[in-house]
């Protein structure tokens, strides 16, 4: 997994970080941070990601340590194309914690 | 049982409120992230994969049942209902908001606890045996020496800055249960003419680099304890690498170095050093040996014990594989292991931490450890308490007789928690265990250390791992490769890699095959998997692993 990862067309790729307050993994959106991956925005565009990223490292008030990885176009939205990120947009494997369950009890509450 | 003085607690209550003005300056963006990150960090929180985390310090894992409330109390209120003991005798939480932490702060403060130094380029936790003050074979108590250690590194002025972590470990007597030989200093008690003193162990260490430690002092006397190891470490803090953090450990500088340099450059060092010191430390330790005075033993018949072993199988099981021998007449300390069927390796739920700590004020003379195996010991148990013990332990699912067996998996959070891990370790350790006790074959193959690293850092101890397992990522898929040989205890050595990594799925049936050759080619029952391996050498077990190259 490389920190330091450039989107294209070609690999395109998310920005992601982790909440300030909180500490629970979020992802760049249209208006803001979103704690569900598949709202985050795909940037294709070298340049418009690192204008992005510019933007995310001056949130230091509501996020820690943004980055850009690569990502694919799915059907819901955005999906990781690495394990280690598809860990963050769940939660372990050994416990039905984090994003996974926060998922649920969202869609319980509907 | 160790007291917290008032002193110790006002001085953690002072460092908690400093934490929560930073936290404030944090949030109301006064400090910025690369600002922040070394306060948090000095206070034991990371930030990790899915959230904060916060490791708090055990010091030499001796822990009273009020803290183990305590820490209940936090894993119910500020986690997930749980909390994860380490490898170094801490505890993790690994959900905890950051403007949560510094009430988790103040509440350890009120029981004498805190996070302090157990993160940054310091002088961590001290550890020692988890049977200190109980096992037959120790020379002296450790604990002692360990609170004095702990006492002066706390905070000491001149460490605070080392090029990278520095871990010191003590091992009470004639078999090591501290690991000295992986540790950057390791300290083993031993007696010359009938007074104690300190073998003295420098440069061990695990990670990318894995070392044993050498023997820079044969001889140590107790009253030189202090401004030795001062010389050691400060001479560290001179010559140590710090233009490259993977080369900065003790380890590297005396490789680097050589043993006989370095050994020059301290000795020389603690002459100077030695005049500091005046006697203030060897009063220090008087008390703390008196705050450390053994429990009131009781002299009583061991009634119904073997009744017990005899009526309930189960009982006796478990009294033969998680008992260790203790050195009053009618007593035991006891270890109950958190690693039960389908449990993760050292997870501790708030209602297990509340019961050990009912049982140990019930059984154990108030006092628990937690161990360097992420599992706990009640170190001092009657043995007419035992079958009741057993009871109460079992109705919690505590009672799993595998210490020192197969599915007594020590496993690093892996990349389900770690945000430098690799790959996974925790489902691999729960398939694993899973398998054998499903196969029925973890009673037969007996004494078994399975270590599991998810990434090179080595947390989870795999070079010492009879079998040894480090997750690693190969072009974007999770993949474990396994190493042979390794001992933490015995005869100390690094295990070797036993060739290629295998993917996940193919990891089980590979220790499958490695553990069904050894039970085919061991002499007898009573050897084990490490003293087969020890009188075969690799071969025959990579034969095993690894059947389509020795077929070709």
């Amino acid at each position: 997994m490389s920190k330091a990862f450039t989107p294209s067309a070609a690999k395109p790729g998310v920005i992601t970080a982790n909440d300030l307050r909180e500490g629970h993994n979020v992802w760049m959106c249209e208006d803001g941070w979103t704690a569900d991956p598949a709202q985050a925005t795909l940037f294709e565009d070298e340049a418009i990601a690192e204008l992005a990223l510019l933007k995310a490292i001056g949130q230091s008030n509501i996020v820690v340590g943004p980055y850009v990885v690569e990502a694919r176009r799915g059907p819901e939205g955005p999906e990781p194309t690495h394990f280690r990120e598809a860990f963050r947009q769940t939660g372990p494997s050994n416990y039905f914690h984090g994003i996974q369950a926060a998922k649920q009890a969202e869609a319980s509450n509907v | 049982m160790f007291d917290v003085r008032p002193v110790d607690t006002d001085y953690v209550r002072h460092r908690a409120a400093q934490f929560r003005a930073q936290v404030d300056r944090r949030l109301d963006g006064s400090l910025t992230e690369d600002e922040f990150r070394p306060l948090r960090l000095m206070n034991g929180v990371y930030l990790q994969l899915h959230a904060y985390m916060l490791r708090v310090a055990i010091p030499y894992g001796t822990i009273s049942p009020d803290q183990m409330r305590m820490l209940a109390h936090l894993a119910r209120n500020y986690d997930k209902g749980y909390g994860h003991w380490t490898t170094r005798q801490n505890i993790q939480f690994n959900w905890p908001k950051l403007v949560d932490i510094p009430d988790m702060l103040d509440h350890l403060a009120s029981v004498g606890m805190h996070a302090i130094q157990t993160s940054g380029n310091t002088i961590r936790n001290v550890t020692t045996d988890a049977f200190a003050g109980a096992a037959p074979d120790e020379i002296a108590d450790p604990r002692p020496y360990a609170e004095l250690l702990r006492s002066w590194s706390t905070d000491h002025a001149e460490f605070q800055f080392l090029p990278r972590k520095f871990k010191i470990a003590i091992s009470g007597g004639a078999k090591d249960r501290a690991i000295v030989s992986a540790h950057d200093i390791g300290l083993r008690l031993v007696e010359q003419d009938g007074k104690p003193g300190f073998e003295v162990w420098v440069g061990g260490g695990l990670g990318r680099t894995p070392l044993l430690g050498q023997v820079i002092r044969d001889f140590l006397p107790e009253e030189d304890l202090l401004p030795y190891i001062e010389a050691i470490i400060a001479t560290y803090n001179l010559t140590g690498r710090r233009d490259n953090k993977y080369k900065a450990r003790i380890k590297i500088t005396v490789s680097e170095r050589g043993l006989d340099v370095f050994r020059d450059e301290v000795e020389a060092e603690f002459i100077n050093r030695r005049r500091d010191f005046h006697g203030a430390d060897r009063e220090a330790l008087k008390i703390f040996r008196d705050r450390f005075a053994a429990p009131a033993f009781r002299n009583a018949p061991v009634e119904g014990y073997e009744q017990a072993r005899a009526a309930n199988p189960g009982f006796r099981s478990w009294t033969d594989t998680n008992l260790h021998p203790h050195k009053i007449d009618g007593y035991a300390s006891v270890i109950v292991t958190f690693k039960a069927p389908g449990a993760t390796p050292g997870d501790a739920s708030a209602d297990q931490m509340r019961l050990l700590a009912d049982l140990a004020e019930r059984y154990g003379h108030a006092d628990l450890r937690v161990m360097h195996d992420q599992n706990v010991a009640l170190p001092h148990v009657h043995k007419s308490d035992l079958p009741a013990l057993y009871a109460a332990l079992r109705e919690a699912g505590l009672a799993t007789a595998n210490a020192g067996k197969t599915s007594d998996i020590i496993a690093c959070p892996g990349m389900d928690y770690c945000t430098l891990a690799t790959a996974r370790s925790i489902p691999i350790a729960q398939e694993i265990a899973e398998h054998f006790r499903a196969a029925g074959l973890e009673d037969e193959i007996g004494n078994l250390n399975i270590r599991i690293s998810g990434c090179i850092n080595a947390c989870g101890h795999h070079h010492l791992g009879h079998i040894g397992i480090l997750g690693l990522d190969r072009a974007g898929v999770e993949n474990y490769q396994i190493t042979l040989g390794g001992d933490a205890y015995d005869i100390p050595a690094i295990g070797q890699r036993a060739g290629a990594g295998f993917p996940a799925e193919e990891v089980v049936p590979a220790i499958d095959r490695l553990l069904r050759a050894y039970l085919d080619i061991r002499e007898d029952e009573g050897e084990r998997f490490i003293d087969a391996y020890r009188r075969l050498g690799p071969a025959p077990f990579k034969a095993a692993l690894y059947p389509e190259v020795a077929h070709a």
